[in-house]
Parts: C-alpha cells; sequence; structure tokens
C-alpha cells in the first residue's frame, strides 16, 4: 500500500515538472510582455511533432531536443517580430482571436505535413528499460531522464532569471515596465527574446514528452488549459509560482486519479478556485 | 462497361455534379440513380477508418456493375470529421442538401447518434459500418437502423469468457471513462461471471487524457491474474507500451477488445507481442470469401484490408439484400426491413445474421499479437449476440 | 457601445421581416440553416454585453450555452417533451446560476487572468457534463423539442411546419433579447457598464461598486447564453458535451468580433457572417480550418470595428 502510494507522488512529481516546463514558458511571455498566447498548446504540439518526424526519420530521438529550442527560438523569434509585437498594444480580444487563429493554422499545417492519425514515438533505444521502483511496479527510464531533464531546465531558468543580467531585465520587466526605459535597458529585444525563449520551452516540452503521450491531432489543446490553471493558481510573471503550481497540481490531478476517481476531472478546477477566493493574484502574485 | 458509380471523385466535384443536377426532382423513376449517403471521417482521428471503409463499400459497388437490385447507385460522401458538434448539421446536409436516399455511417459513436435521430425522424435507412454504441440497437433502434460491425459489449464479452476458460479467477478493468468503456468493461464482467470468474476492480479515467501512470500504479497491489482493457487508436499504443514499461506485462497478462492492438501493431512494437485481444475478425482467418476479399482489396488500394473495411463492405451487402428484395425501390420500406432482418451476409468474417435488434450475430475470436500480427487462435464466443437491452422495435 | 440609430433599427426590423417570411420561400435546409444562425446570434449577443458592454472577455460563455441546453434534457430526462414555458426558464436560471458561481470567483481577477480564468471554469463545466453519469453520456443525448404547452393545450407543430414555427420562435426570442438589451444599455445600469469599460477604477473612486455591477452583467449574460442554448437544443433536438467547449466560446468571440465590439447589433451581422462563411468554406473546401483561421487573421487585422463599422466608416 505504501508502495502504491510512493509510487503515485513519483508518478505525481514527474507530471508536475512537465506542466512546469510547458507554463513556465506561458508565465515568462506573459509577465514580461503582457500578450495572452492561447497558441501555446500548439507551440507544445509542434515540439512533439517535431520529435516524431525526428524519430520517423530514423534519427536519434535526443537529436530532437536541441532541433526543438533552436526551432523554437527561431519560431518565437519571427512570431514576435512578425505578429505579437503589433498586438502587444491591442485589446485583450484581438490577441485572443489572434491566438485562435494561429492554433487553427498550426493544427492545419500539421495536419497537411502528418495526417491526422495518432503516432507513437519509440523512447530511445539506450533507455528502453524498467527500473523497479515499489512492489512490483517499474518506471520506464526513460521517465526517470525526463524528471531529471525538466529539473534541470527548471534549475537553468531559476539561474538564469536570478542571476544574470538578462534576468534581471526580465523580472524588471515583469515588475515594473517602466524600469527598462531606466535601466537604459531595449525593451523590443528584450521582448524578441522572451518569446524566443518561451516559444523554445513549449518546444523543448513537446519533444520530451512526445514519447510518454504519443502525438495526436489537437493534443496542445488539453495542456493549455492546465497550462492557464497552472499560471492562475501561481501567480502571473513568477516562475517560482508556476514552479510550486505545476508541482501541486501535478500531485492533486495524479492523487485525485488514483484515490477519488469520481471526481478527478475537477480536483485542478476545485483547487484553482480555492486559491482564488483565497489570493485572487496566485500564490505568488502581487495582489 | 461504364457504369454510374462515382469512385474516386472528391467531395467538392461530387457536390458540384450534386448541384447541377435538379435535387428536388423525384428519383424513383427507373433508371433515376439512387444516392446513397456516406457520412464517414475523412478527415480528424479516424480518417483512415472512413477511407478503408468508403473504400470496400465502392469495391462492392464495382463488383455489382454499380448497381444494386437493378438499380443504379450513387455515392454522395460528407466528411463528418468524427465531430460531434457539427454532426446534426452535416446529417442535415446530406439528406436536405445533398439529397440522400440511404445512409451508411459513421465511425464516431457520438456523431453516430445524430444520424440514428434522423433515421428515426425521417424513416431513411441507415446502417452503421462501426461505431459501436449499445443505444443503436438498443434503446434506440428502429426498423429503419442496422449495423453490421459490432456492439462494444460483444468483444469484450468474448474477452471476458475466454480468460474464465482460461483458468482465470480474478481480474480488473482498465478503461477511459466514456460510454464505449462502460458499455465494454459490463461485457467484461460478464463474460468472466458466465466462466465463474470475477472482476475485482474497475479503473477508469477521463476521455481522452494519457496519462495512465496513476492507474496502472494501482495494478500490482490488486492480486488479479489479468487486466482487460478497451482503449483505441493513439490512446491504445500509449496504453499497451505503458503497459509494459510498468513491469506488469508479465506478471499480470494484458488482454482486451481487439481494438486494443487494431492498426496499432506497428507502433506498438515490442510492448504489445503476446497481447490476447478479442474481436470479430483477425489476421488469417482461412475461410475462402476472406482470402478473395483481402486479394481483391489490396490490389484496388495497395492497401492490407482490415477490419473495417470488411464492416464496410458488410454494409453494402446488407443494403444489397434490401434491394434485390424491393427491385431498387429503397422507399418500399416493408419489403426492404424484412429483408435485411432475415439476411445472412457471406462476410469475410464467417458468415453472420442479424439480431432482432438489427446487430451482428457473430463469432467473437480470440487473437495474440505475434510478430506485427493479430493471430486469430481460437474462437472466445460463437454466434455471440448482443443482449440489446431496452430495444422495443417498432413494427412496420 | 453604440446603439443603432433610428434609421439602423428600421434596417433591423426589415432584416427580421424577411427572416419571418422566408418560410414562404425557402426549404427545410435553408431554414433550418437559419435557424441555427438566429441561435448563434443570440449566444454571441449574450456575450457582447460583456465584450462591447462591459469590457469584460470572457472565453467561458460557451459554458452556460451548453449548460440552458442540456437543461432540456434534465427537465424532461429521456421522456415525453415539456412545455417551452418550463424549459425555458429553467435553462435561464441553471446558466445565470452557474454564472453566478463562476462570476463570483473570475471576477476577483482583472483582464487576462479574468480571461484565463473563465477559460478554466468554462472548460470544468465541460467535463461536469462530459464526465457526469446523469448527463446522459460524453457522445450526447437525443432531446424531446419541447412543445408550446399552455395549460393543458399543446401545440405540437406537424413535421412539415417544424422548421418554420422554429425559425419564427428563435427570431421571436432574439427580437426580444435584443429589445431587452437596448433598454438595459440604456438604463443607469447600462451606463454603469460604459463607465466600467472606459475605466473601472474611477467608477470605484466615484463610490460604485463595481465588483457588484460586473457580477450582475455576468449573470445576464449567462442567463442569455442559457436561453440560446435551450434553443439549440430546441432546434437541433440533441445535445452534446461539445456544446460547453472552448472552441465555442472562441468562436463566438468571433462573431461578436467580425460584427463589431462597438455596436449592440454587431453580433447579429457577425453570427450571419460566420455561418455564412461557414457553409460557404465547407463546399469549396476541405480545410476549414484554414479557412477560419485566415478569415479571423484578416478580421483581426483589418477589420477594427467589424461588419457594423464599415457602413459607418464608408458613410463618414
Amino acid at each position: 500500500m505504501l508502495g502504491g502510494f510512493l509510487a503515485q507522488l513519483l508518478n505525481g512529481v514527474q507530471y508536475g515538472l512537465l506542466l512546469f516546463l510547458i507554463s513556465s514558458g506561458l508565465t515568462l511571455v506573459f509577465g514580461v510582455m503582457g500578450v495572452i498566447n492561447l497558441a501555446h498548446g500548439s507551440l507544445f504540439m509542434l515540439g512533439a511533432y517535431l520529435a516524431f518526424a525526428v524519430t520517423g526519420a530514423a534519427l536519434p530521438l535526443w537529436l530532437a531536443l536541441p532541433l526543438a529550442v533552436a526551432g523554437g527560438a527561431v519560431l518565437g523569434g519571427v512570431l514576435e517580430r512578425t505578429l505579437f509585437r503589433r498586438f502587444r498594444t491591442r485589446e485583450h480580444l484581438d490577441q485572443v482571436l489572434l491566438t485562435f487563429a494561429l492554433i487553427l493554422l498550426f493544427e492545419e499545417a500539421r495536419a497537411a505535413l502528418f495526417g491526422n492519425d495518432f503516432h507513437g514515438v519509440p523512447v530511445p533505444a539506450a533507455l528502453d528499460f524498467s527500473v523497479p521502483v515499489f512492489g512490483g511496479f517499474a518506471y520506464s527510464a526513460y521517465r526517470v531522464a525526463v524528471l531529471l531533464g525538466c529539473l534541470g531546465v527548471a534549475a537553468l531558468l531559476f539561474w538564469g532569471i536570478e542571476r544574470t543580467k538578462l534576468g534581471s531585465a526580465v523580472r524588471a520587466a515583469a515588475e515594473k515596465p517602466e524600469m527598462l526605459q531606466l535601466l537604459g535597458l531595449d525593451a523590443q529585444r528584450l521582448h524578441t527574446l522572451v518569446f524566443a525563449a518561451g516559444t523554445a520551452l513549449a518546444m523543448l516540452a513537446g519533444a520530451l514528452a512526445a514519447p510518454l503521450y504519443s502525438v495526436f491531432p489537437g493534443m496542445g489543446d488539453g495542456f493549455l488549459i492546465i497550462s492557464f490553471v497552472v499560471v492562475v493558481v501561481g501567480g502571473v510573471g513568477s516562475i517560482a509560482g508556476a514552479f510550486w503550481a505545476a508541482m501541486l497540481i501535478g500531485l492533486v490531478d495524479t492523487l485525485g486519479k488514483a484515490y477519488l476517481p469520481g471526481v478527478a476531472g475537477l480536483a485542478v478546477y476545485a483547487l484553482m478556485a480555492g486559491v482564488l477566493l483565497w489570493r485572487p493574484a496566485g500564490l505568488f502574485g502581487r495582489a | 462497361m461504364s457504369h454510374q458509380v462515382i469512385p474516386a471523385l472528391s467531395r467538392r466535384a461530387l457536390l458540384g455534379a450534386a448541384a447541377l443536377a435538379p435535387l428536388s426532382a423525384p428519383a424513383l423513376a427507373q433508371g433515376a440513380a439512387l444516392k446513397l449517403g456516406l457520412m464517414l471521417p475523412y478527415s480528424g482521428t479516424f480518417a483512415a477508418l472512413g477511407e478503408n471503409i468508403t473504400a470496400a463499400i465502392e469495391m462492392y459497388l464495382a463488383e455489382k456493375g454499380g448497381r444494386l437490385g437493378g438499380r443504379a447507385v450513387q455515392l454522395v460522401k460528407l466528411d463528418d470529421e468524427s465531430d460531434p458538434s457539427k454532426a446534426v448539421q452535416n446529417v442535415n446536409r446530406l439528406l436536405g442538401r445533398d439529397g440522400a436516399q440511404a445512409m451508411i455511417g459513421t465511425v464516431h459513436s457520438g456523431v453516430v447518434l445524430a444520424m440514428v435521430q434522423a433515421s428515426r425522424e425521417k424513416g431513411v435507412p441507415l446502417i452503421i459500418p462501426n461505431a459501436g454504441n449499445a443505444n443503436a440497437t438498443g434503446e434506440l433502434c428502429a426498423p429503419s437502423i442496422f449495423r453490421t460491425s459490432f456492439t462494444n459489449w460483444q468483444p469484450a464479452f468474448g474477452m471476458g469468457k475466454a480468460l474464465a476458460a482460461q483458468g482465470v479467477k480474478r481480474a480488473a478493468w482498465i478503461s477511459w471513462d466514456y460510454a464505449a468503456g462502460r458499455e465494454a468493461g459490463q461485457g467484461f464482467e460478464q463474460g468472466l461471471k458466465s466462466g465463474g470468474a470475477e472482476l475485482v476492480k474497475s479503473l477508469w479515467l477521463p476521455f481522452p487524457e494519457a496519462n495512465f501512470q496513476p492507474l496502472l500504479a494501482q495494478v500490482p497491489g490488486l492480486g488479479v491474474q489479468a487486466v482487460g482493457s478497451f482503449f483505441a487508436g493513439g490512446g491504445a499504443v500509449q496504453f499497451v507500451k505503458d503497459y509494459a514499461a510498468a513491469g506488469l506485462k508479465n506478471s499480470v497478462p494484458l488482454c482486451g477488445s481487439g481494438f486494443l492492438t487494431e492498426g496499432t501493431l506497428a507502433a506498438q512494437g515490442a510492448a504489445a507481442e503476446g497481447v490476447r485481444t478479442a474481436l470479430h475478425y483477425g489476421d488469417g482467418l482461412d475461410n475462402a470469401k476472406n482470402h478473395a476479399f483481402r486479394a481483391a482489396f489490396k490490389a484496388r488500394t495497395g492497401r492490407e484490408a482490415d477490419v473495417y473495411a470488411v464492416q464496410g463492405y458488410d454494409a453494402a451487402q446488407l443494403l444489397a439484400v434490401g434491394l434485390e428484395a424491393t427491385k431498387g425501390d429503397i422507399a418500399a420500406e416493408r419489403a426492404l426491413v424484412t429483408a435485411m432482418r432475415a439476411a445472412r451476409i457471406d462476410s469475410p468474417r464467417g458468415a453472420f445474421t442479424l439480431s432482432a435488434q438489427h446487430n451482428p450475430v457473430q463469432n467473437i475470436y480470440l487473437r495474440q499479437a505475434t510478430e506485427g500480427q493479430n493471430k486469430v487462435i481460437g474462437i472466445a464466443a460463437p454466434a455471440l449476440a448482443d443482449p440489446g437491452t431496452g430495444c422495443r422495435m417498432a413494427s412496420i | 457601445m453604440v446603439i443603432a440609430s433610428r434609421r439602423g433599427h428600421l434596417l433591423l426590423g426589415g432584416a427580421a421581416l424577411v427572416v419571418a417570411l422566408l418560410p414562404l420561400v425557402a426549404g427545410a435546409y435553408v431554414l433550418q440553416l437559419v435557424s441555427t444562425a438566429l441561435v448563434m446570434a443570440l449566444f454571441a449577443l449574450s456575450l457582447q454585453l460583456l465584450v462591447g458592454g462591459t469590457g469584460l472577455v470572457s472565453l467561458g460563455q460557451a459554458g452556460f450555452f451548453g449548460l440552458g441546453a442540456y437543461a432540456v434534457y434534465f427537465v424532461q430526462g429521456k421522456g415525453a417533451a415539456a412545455s417551452l414555458l418550463l424549459t425555458l426558464p429553467v435553462a435561464a436560471l441553471l446558466a445565470g446560476l452557474a454564472a453566478l458561481a463562476v462570476g463570483a470567483l473570475a471576477l476577483r481577477t482583472r483582464g487576462f487572468f479574468f480571461l484565463m480564468t473563465t477559460l478554466a471554469f468554462g472548460q470544468m463545466l465541460y467535463f461536469l457534463i462530459h464526465d457526469a453519469p446523469w448527463a446522459g453520456g460524453a457522445d450526447g443525448i437525443f432531446v424531446q423539442r419541447p412543445n408550446f404547452g399552455l395549460f393543458g393545450l399543446d401545440y405540437v407543430p406537424a413535421r412539415r411546419d417544424r422548421p418554420a414555427v422554429l425559425l419564427w420562435t428563435n427570431l421571436a426570442l432574439l427580437c426580444a433579447a435584443y429589445a431587452g438589451l437596448v433598454v438595459v444599455m440604456r438604463s443607469l445600469f447600462g451606463r454603469m457598464l460604459q463607465g466600467i469599460k472606459e475605466n473601472d477604477h474611477r467608477m470605484q473612486a466615484l463610490g460604485h461598486n463595481t465588483y457588484a455591477v460586473k457580477l450582475v452583467a455576468f449573470v445576464l449574460a449567462g442567463a442569455l447564453a442559457g436561453v440560446a442554448g435551450h434553443q439549440w437544443a430546441m432546434t437541433e433536438a440533441f445535445v452534446n458535451p461539445e456544446l460547453l467547449g472552448w472552441h465555442r466560446s472562441a468562436e463566438a468571440l468571433l462573431m461578436v468580433l467580425l460584427g463589431g465590439l462597438g455596436a449592440l447589433h454587431g453580433p447579429l451581422l457577425g453570427a450571419f457572417a460566420f455561418i455564412g462563411l461557414n457553409e460557404l468554406a465547407q463546399l469549396v473546401t476541405e480545410r476549414q480550418r484554414l479557412v477560419e483561421g485566415l478569415v479571423i487573421l484578416a478580421a483581426v487585422l483589418l477589420l477594427r470595428d467589424g461588419l457594423a463599422g464599415l457602413r459607418w466608416r464608408s458613410r463618414a
């Protein structure tokens, strides 16, 4: 029984870390630029299909990871320069519909390039084994690798934001946009950088997750909604908030499914409602 | 040798042709083609299924020179995208705009409900070539509604029965929490019971999530000898892989409704090897009809036939039985339905008849995944009929 | 937000008359299509009260629309048709109550947070209906069309007349809702909403409880969406969980934007344009998503004031 519970905790942490990877980009872009990006889930999907394409061409999966980061950075930069820059000062409705249109267009591109089937993505051969963890239950080595990889990226993000010059600019932009001018920083370049980084994070998450979740049409939608819940619970623009909220939601969702299957689908929303009642600005947000 | 089947034109071209022809002209006159509406997924998750069903229907029509019961048949195709939110509108298009006089469709069990409703309201004959929801031949049954596929209950019942026959006493069930999964779970439980075995626990996951870990981690603690499951498509790929990766495959054998490994074996790879499933069709079924069908389908499309192609082919066969009886008059409801009800379809899956609720009474085969094929290794339940609970068939 | 001038209202009235006379000339399929457009117009109109009227962009409106549709099933179950006089108020009430619960929480946040929160709660309603055993299942379920029963005198239209009767019912409800919103927007309450849209903080500083005012608007919009959902169920005789999905919320926003944020009647034009474009796209291409995506892009980039604005701009 205890072994089962520990296995569930491990599942929750692993799911939470993946959620963090996805929602960190969303919360960064939103915090720094004030732009909402409904297409964030589609970027996740693009990363996953990239992994599918790479393994489909008989290339190793690990090659997809730098490709996802580089491709995401380029795509993000282009999107920011051509579209999102114009929409920063536009109404919320315009941003919502612009990014909704992007969802439709990304889905269409996906359909044209890869068709509409579900596809499995093979786990790299070197990690295609399982390690027994608790009482007859094994954990695939790839799952462990994803867990460690997400932890690594999270550590890198924290270090980057807390310890580097760029990071302090990001924090300044999220907290007091007017500070940027005073510090003599180029806001436009920062926006391009942040959007590129956010896109790269989403695509990296997609590439990592592809062997765990398969790739399929509309796969970004579910992750988009749950990322929104993470951002709302964590507080906007806060990387630490996104981290702890993602862990919390990963655990609540996993344990809910294991022990309260009747209400599992609603558990994370109930959590969000509770947080909104208690701290409307999110756990780590400033009111 | 020209016949009036339009095999491979795109929907746009078909609609263009339909727009030119006067829609309201009575099409009953001898020689006027019967408009057979195919409402199937040609895009979306189930597009491949829709393509194979359609190809098999076209193949049967071509075999018959484009005529059923002496009447030329013109296909009108509509892509339902497997999108239930557009289903009612799409049926209206098929019947109201395109003037279909009979319907074959579809794959998605939510979309098919809209077709069932239209058939009940307007009396347009409907043959379901895949969707397995119980209510279509249960509480929503009607004289005009037929099915040539299966109910979700049937394969799962066969699997449960086969497990019990192998000496399994305790088993668990894992599925998505939706109508199909619930119906299959019920069949599995009743199949186990019929052989004196017990369903210890059912584990459910919200549809269509693919995070199976929280469920799999519970399996070792249940003390069961087998796990049954109902998943299809990509969900099935992921589930079978995760089940193996969780180290459960050897300690607690996985089995399920046939869709668990149908069309997915290549993607599942070694994780699926040895998994047993039950379905009304399988690889290596040794009968003359099957060999001929598979060869013809391969020659026509370049693809291997699958269970969906069989279901589509049999839908066309069943319609042919009705139209033979009425000399091509689709409106002669009593004669049409009476003939179709009594039909004995010489199917590649083996001959089958129809139950009082118009669902196939068919063999459910036990299969084992071996080297990328679902090899038939026996019969899990011979001539199995769905209970058809809740059906009160109107008289004709 | 502009309310159409006397002349504009004459034009709208004329359009309504044309729609009302359609059954004389059009076949069942066209009537069905126009009926759907009328229902979607009602749905988009409910959203306009929030977006154009109060400056609140909600992405959860389909949740209330779908609940209104499901109200028909909750009242009737699989049994016989009930009277419209029962099902319609229940639909409005159920959707309104859900909007009260969601709004009370979501309105504690602002801007994008409000948007994300409404989206998440809308999806919660979707999953609730999708997974609950008492809601008829994930595949959706048939309902009998509510009849026009009044004190034991049930009017059930003959099958041949049904498309026309449904069209007139939807048209009447749309006209009534529009007229009601004209009154609301011209009232003191409506002016407060406009004040909130322009500057929430100033309204607060002036001593108004803007939270309460916004909540009333949110509930009103939710109830109206519920009425639209009810009409959907009555028109289609089929409800499914997809009615509550967030893509439908986004499409309603698109109708509002297509029609124009600046005018109360914008969503009416937007809904008809959207349904028309959809039907056209379905005829000419399999890539409907591409068409819809490009239409949205064009609308967002070029059509700042929507269809309602075109006319004014060309005259100005």
